[in-house]
């Protein structure tokens, strides 16, 4: 199953960078080892709610909760329960993948922009749950300092448990993308009238696709509970989910690869311009503008090769008259 | 195999079928026919699911389809093809094929096995028998109409329907384009022994292809028998054959 995938080019290139980011913590300095760590967890946030968006046209505008509910669940356990701390990580990810079950069970009745606005409603529920229940989750404080194991306690050891997570997530999320399932998914997201007049049961595929997405959400929570050992309800909040949906629009919300672009320069953004001025999201608001017009499938979504053999050839016929 | 009763449809005040009846048997060539807004479209989506009939029964097999969803009517075996080209624009024409096909062998929910490696033969049997091998890797928004047409009737071959529905397989080409169809159409059926019922306006084709042809109007159903009954028939010449 895997050696379709290993005789790619793309696959190869995605092996050194890998590689590379593994020597990284041992020469970079500690602050970019934690800044490529946020960009990991960030990443694979965004990777999966474009499971959702871009392979599914699904409008998932508050994938955020997901995230937190990943979160929440594996920092609750661990810091006020005794449980071994691998049933903690696996429980995250589980939670949140029943969680987009039952909130994507009343959302996929609903279409398109509906189904968003649903889910925010829903979604700021479990938010305000979070942010005011203070004798469990510790309110708008959250939790800090949350007990880790110690092989990944300091910088370092997050950096490679983010990175090797992240790595298998996203070959299972690249096999997922390419199998009948994630197929049948795109064509649902181009025609589901007609996906349903060849016997799909369009619902139903896509609230399949909402849990998957759902799940790789909730182990995403969980990364940053490794990377930061605490948690706090903006992780909830629906400012989070509307940034990782821009993620996924900047990126190329058609392309696989496209939301890790877009999560590293919006976390980029956030880091380096954020601490000259508060209004970096002027920039982004900018940034935006630019998408909009120019690239409206993503950065990576757009075809430079062939537009730029369009140029020459312009340029060409142009200098020969 | 398919029996249609007494079936009605409005939309608000307009009845869009009012007392249509139909009979399809196996290994038939049916055609509708009827002037512009007849109800066939509205009736054809009736049968396969895409609306829901206000009164009457659809029976396929004996067995009532009538309040059914499209993806379950799909499963007992109607498949079908729409008026408007309806295809998978931004997936390739063997894509768009194989959608159908693991819908079909029920491989739709499958993970972690990459699509291009399952159902492939059968895909590229079915794209050979409509002509559409060699355009296989073709992005299907980029092909000509006709083809998008010939597509349509590929996507709705991958469900191996018993009974296929084809909406105006004609709609829109060229006279050239129409008789590849036509020909098309009664090969399918010779060889696959499949069942086909199909409406259609030009009526040179429908009285060459079809064994039984069903006439409506305004919503209703005036007749229905063989090309030579309905050709003889006083209120259809009054009503379609005479006013042309």
């Amino acid at each position: 199953m895997l050696s379709e995938m290993i005789r790619q080019k793309s696959f190869a290139v995605s092996a050194i960078v890998f590689v590379a980011l593994l020597l990284a913590p041992s020469f970079l300095p500690r602050f970019y080892t934690y800044f490529l760590t946020v960009i990991f967890v960030t990443a694979l946030l965004a990777m999966s709610l474009n499971l959702c968006v871009g392979h599914g046209m699904l409008f998932q505008f508050h994938h955020g909760v997901f995230y937190g509910i990943g979160a929440y669940t594996a920092g609750l356990l661990l810091a006020k329960t005794h449980v071994p701390w691998w049933i903690a990580f696996m429980a995250g990810p589980l939670a949140a993948a029943l969680a987009g079950l039952l909130i994507g069970m009343f959302c996929i009745r609903l279409n398109r922009l509906y189904f968003g606005m649903l889910q925010i409603s829903l979604g700021s529920l479990i938010w305000a749950i979070a942010f005011r229940w203070y004798s469990l989750t510790g309110g708008d404080d959250g939790i800090h300092g949350i007990p880790l194991p110690d092989f990944i306690s300091s910088t370092a050891s997050a950096f490679y448990f983010v990175l090797i997570v992240l790595g298998v997530c996203l070959i299972l999320l690249y096999l997922i993308i390419k199998s009948p399932f994630g197929s049948t998914l795109q064509a649902i997201r181009d025609n589901p009238e007609r996906c349903a007049a060849v016997g799909i049961n369009v619902r139903r595929h896509q609230l399949k696709a909402i849990v998957i997405a759902t799940f790789f959400g909730g182990v995403a929570g969980v990364l940053f509970v490794v990377m930061e050992g605490s948690i706090f309800p903006d992780l909830l909040f629906w400012v989070l989910s509307l940034e990782i949906f821009i993620m996924c629009l900047l990126g190329g919300w058609f392309t696989f690869a496209g939301p890790i672009l877009g999560a590293a320069i919006i976390v980029a953004l956030r880091t380096f311009v954020g601490t000259y001025t508060e209004y970096w999201t002027m920039i982004l608001g900018i940034i935006l503008i630019l998408l909009i017009f120019f690239l409206p499938e993503g950065i990576m979504g757009y075809n430079y090769i062939e537009k730029f053999r369009a140029w020459s050839k312009r340029n060409a016929e142009g200098s020969a008259e | 195999m398919l029996r249609v009763e007494e079936l009605h449809k409005s939309f608000g005040d307009f009845k869009a079928v009012n007392s249509a009846n139909l009979m399809v048997e196996k290994g038939q060539l049916v055609a509708v026919i009827g002037p512009n807004g007849a109800g066939k479209t509205t009736l054809f989506n009736l049968i396969t699911g895409q609306l829901q009939p206000d009164d009457g029964r659809i029976l396929l097999n004996e067995q009532n389809i009538s309040e059914l969803p499209p993806h379950e009517i799909c499963r007992k075996g109607i498949a079908r093809s729409f008026q408007i080209a309806n295809i998978f624009p931004r997936l390739t024409v063997f894509r768009n094929v194989q959608v159908s096909v693991l819908s079909q062998q029920k491989l739709s929910n499958k993970l972690f096995h990459p699509a291009s490696q399952i159902a492939v033969e059968h895909t590229n049997r079915i794209l050979d028998s409509v002509g559409l091998l060699e355009k296989k890797l073709d992005v299907a928004g980029s092909l000509s109409h006709g083809d998008k047409r010939t597509l349509e009737i590929a996507i709705a071959l991958g469900n191996e329907p018993e009974l296929l529905i084809l909406d105006e397989p004609t709609a829109g080409m060229s006279p050239e384009e129409t008789r590849t169809t036509m020909t098309l159409i009664k090969r399918l059926a010779a060889e696959q022994g499949l069942t086909i019922l199909f409406c259609e306006h030009d009526m040179k084709v429908v009285f060459d292809v079809a064994q039984s042809i069903m006439v409506m109007q305004q919503g209703t159903t005036v007749v229905q028998g063989t090309p030579e009954e309905v050709r003889q028939n006083s209120e259809v010449q009054k009503a379609y054959l005479g006013g042309e």
